[in-house]
């Protein structure tokens, strides 16, 4: 009974999988229609995983121009413009990568595939929210960030219809900063901040964390304005963004309790051996 | 620009975007309630009494629809027509709903696979995004996938009420669907979770017309049916 039943099994699979072969290689409705929705879900997934990649791009040439930035701390200020300028053109380049990802959405919806290169704008606007604090000792506001992000591209001759290629030859291509990406950039800004002022702390240098302390409690002050009403995300990087204010403002107490003690010229030497204190408490947590 | 300033601004963006959530969340729990009244118009006909009055029960929840697409026509004037992805996760689970339950009506009625197009024109919204509110491709095949468990529920019942015929169109039906599929390239999404559901569709609906065939059902039907 059980050998005829399985018999009967494999028969019934063959027949069913014979059959199946039969629609599939027939034109039926439902496989014409199908063959459609392969070829649309086919061009959506290409199109997201290219957007991925330049995504990874930007991200890795993003954090390439932050660490080069942080070298700033350690050089006389005479070399510092090379080092900004450097940091500049890296920027530029990756403004380059982000001018693709505009060309790839172009007619899309942006939201459709946000998912795909968000993190490489967030990473983005850390950098150039970065060289421009540097610069200005100020927040970069996001329609600053916008206006940077408007690309000329040239018409390239469509090779299937010549005669619908624009005879203006060119054409303006913009990317806008989602406000929550924007967000989420400043938010993971303040990480770097916070390296930033113990860097110089490191290095001697006693106006740096007062001013730093001070952005960074705007800062938190912002973000604990916005609270809850924000993305999720937020609320998460709220709790790192304290961390750093915390580290911040440790750092620019032992500076002022301990600068009055201490004359000048050693003062680089304890806030040395104070940073190391403070690397060995993280380790430890 | 301060940082006091730049923070206010973009608070006021986020409780904008978050007053434009609140009302298309409303819409779409009226929308949530219409689909539920649809659907059990449409689950009766699993009952035994139910079988013998499949069209009347189509042209009840076709009515039905008619609510759907005015709802839905509300649902369009709460947002942005291009900002169409950014509020998706909010009516994405009841227009797979809807998407099902307009395929379930026309097959029903005429035992075919609905087209995109035709479940657009139910629902009272467009086939491509340029044109405005739209129905989303990948939401379009869950709403078929769900009906494909559906149907397998369906020969099951029909053979209980004496309707020996409708599983084998059934099994016609739900291996073409499974060959289209196979035609995908699915990624490793929601949508690829629920096709993997199908297969154990597709089983259910052998194992009835095996256990009919075994038994002469099938041919009785068959020859039931030519007379």
């Amino acid at each position: 009974m059980n050998k005829r039943e399985g018999e009967g099994w494999s028969r019934r699979n063959a027949e069913a999988a014979q059959e199946r072969d039969v629609h599939a290689n027939s034109a039926s409705p439902v496989i014409a229609a199908f063959k459609v929705f392969q070829q649309e879900l086919d061009t959506r997934h290409d199109k997201h995983e290219r957007l991925v990649k330049i995504s990874r791009d930007v991200t890795i040439e993003s954090k390439r121009a932050i660490f080069l930035l942080h070298r700033v701390t350690s050089v006389p200020d005479a070399e510092r413009p090379p080092i900004l300028n450097e940091a500049e053109g890296k920027l530029e380049g990756v403004r380059q990568k982000i001018g693709q990802i505009a060309e790839e959405l172009r007619g899309e919806d942006i939201f459709q595939f946000h998912r795909a290169f968000t993190a490489g704008i967030q990473e983005y606007v850390e950098a150039v929210s970065f060289l421009h604090y540097i610069r200005h000792r100020g927040l970069i506001s996001l329609e600053e960030i916008n206006a940077r992000l408007v690309f000329m591209k040239a018409e390239n001759p469509d090779p299937k219809d010549p005669a619908e290629a624009a005879p203006s030859g060119a054409h303006v291509l913009t990317f806008q900063v989602t406000p929550a990406d924007y967000l989420l950039g400043v938010a993971d800004l303040t990480g770097e901040l916070m390296r930033l002022c113990i860097g110089s702390v490191g290095n001697g240098d006693i106006d740096t964390p007062f001013q730093l302390s001070q952005f960074l409690r705007q800062i938190h002050d912002g973000f604990s304005y916005i609270g809850n009403t924000g993305p999720y995300e937020v609320s998460k990087k709220l709790h790192t963004l304290r961390q750093s204010l915390g580290k911040v403002e440790d750092a620019c107490y032992a500076l002022r309790v301990r600068g009055s003690e201490i004359p000048k010229h050693m003062l680089a030497d304890v806030f040395c051996s104070r940073t190391a204190h403070l690397d060995t408490e993280e380790g430890v947590v | 620009m301060s940082v006091t300033e730049m923070f206010s601004c973009i608070q006021g963006f986020l409780s904008a975007d978050q007053d434009v959530r609140e009302d298309i969340r409303k819409v779409v729990q009226n929308l949530e309630q219409t689909a539920r009244e649809i659907l059990t118009v449409l689950q009766s006909v699993h009952q035994p009494a139910g079988f013998k009055d499949i069209p009347s029960k189509c042209a009840r929840a076709r009515e039905l629809f008619c609510s759907v697409r005015t709802q839905m026509g509300e649902l369009k004037t709460k947002f942005p027509a291009e900002q169409y992805y950014r509020f998706h996760e909010h009516w994405r689970f009841v227009l797979q709903r809807l998407a099902f339950l307009a395929a379930f009506v026309v097959y029903l009625e005429s035992e075919t696979l609905v087209t995109r197009e035709e479940v657009a024109q139910i629902l009272g919204i467009e086939v491509v995004r340029e044109k405005g509110f739209h129905l989303d491709i990948e939401d379009f095949l869950a709403g078929v996938l769900i009906m494909a468990s559906e149907l397998s529920r369906l020969a099951v019942n029909s053979v209980t009420a004496g309707d020996y015929s409708r599983p084998l169109r059934i099994s016609n039906f739900i291996n073409e669907l499974d060959s289209g599929f196979r035609l995908l390239n699915l990624k490793n999404d929601p949508l690829r979770k629920r096709y993997d559901g199908l297969k154990y569709d597709v089983k259910k609906i052998e194992e009835v017309v095996y256990d009919l065939s075994i038994r002469g059902l099938a041919k009785e039907a068959e020859s039931g049916g030519d007379k």
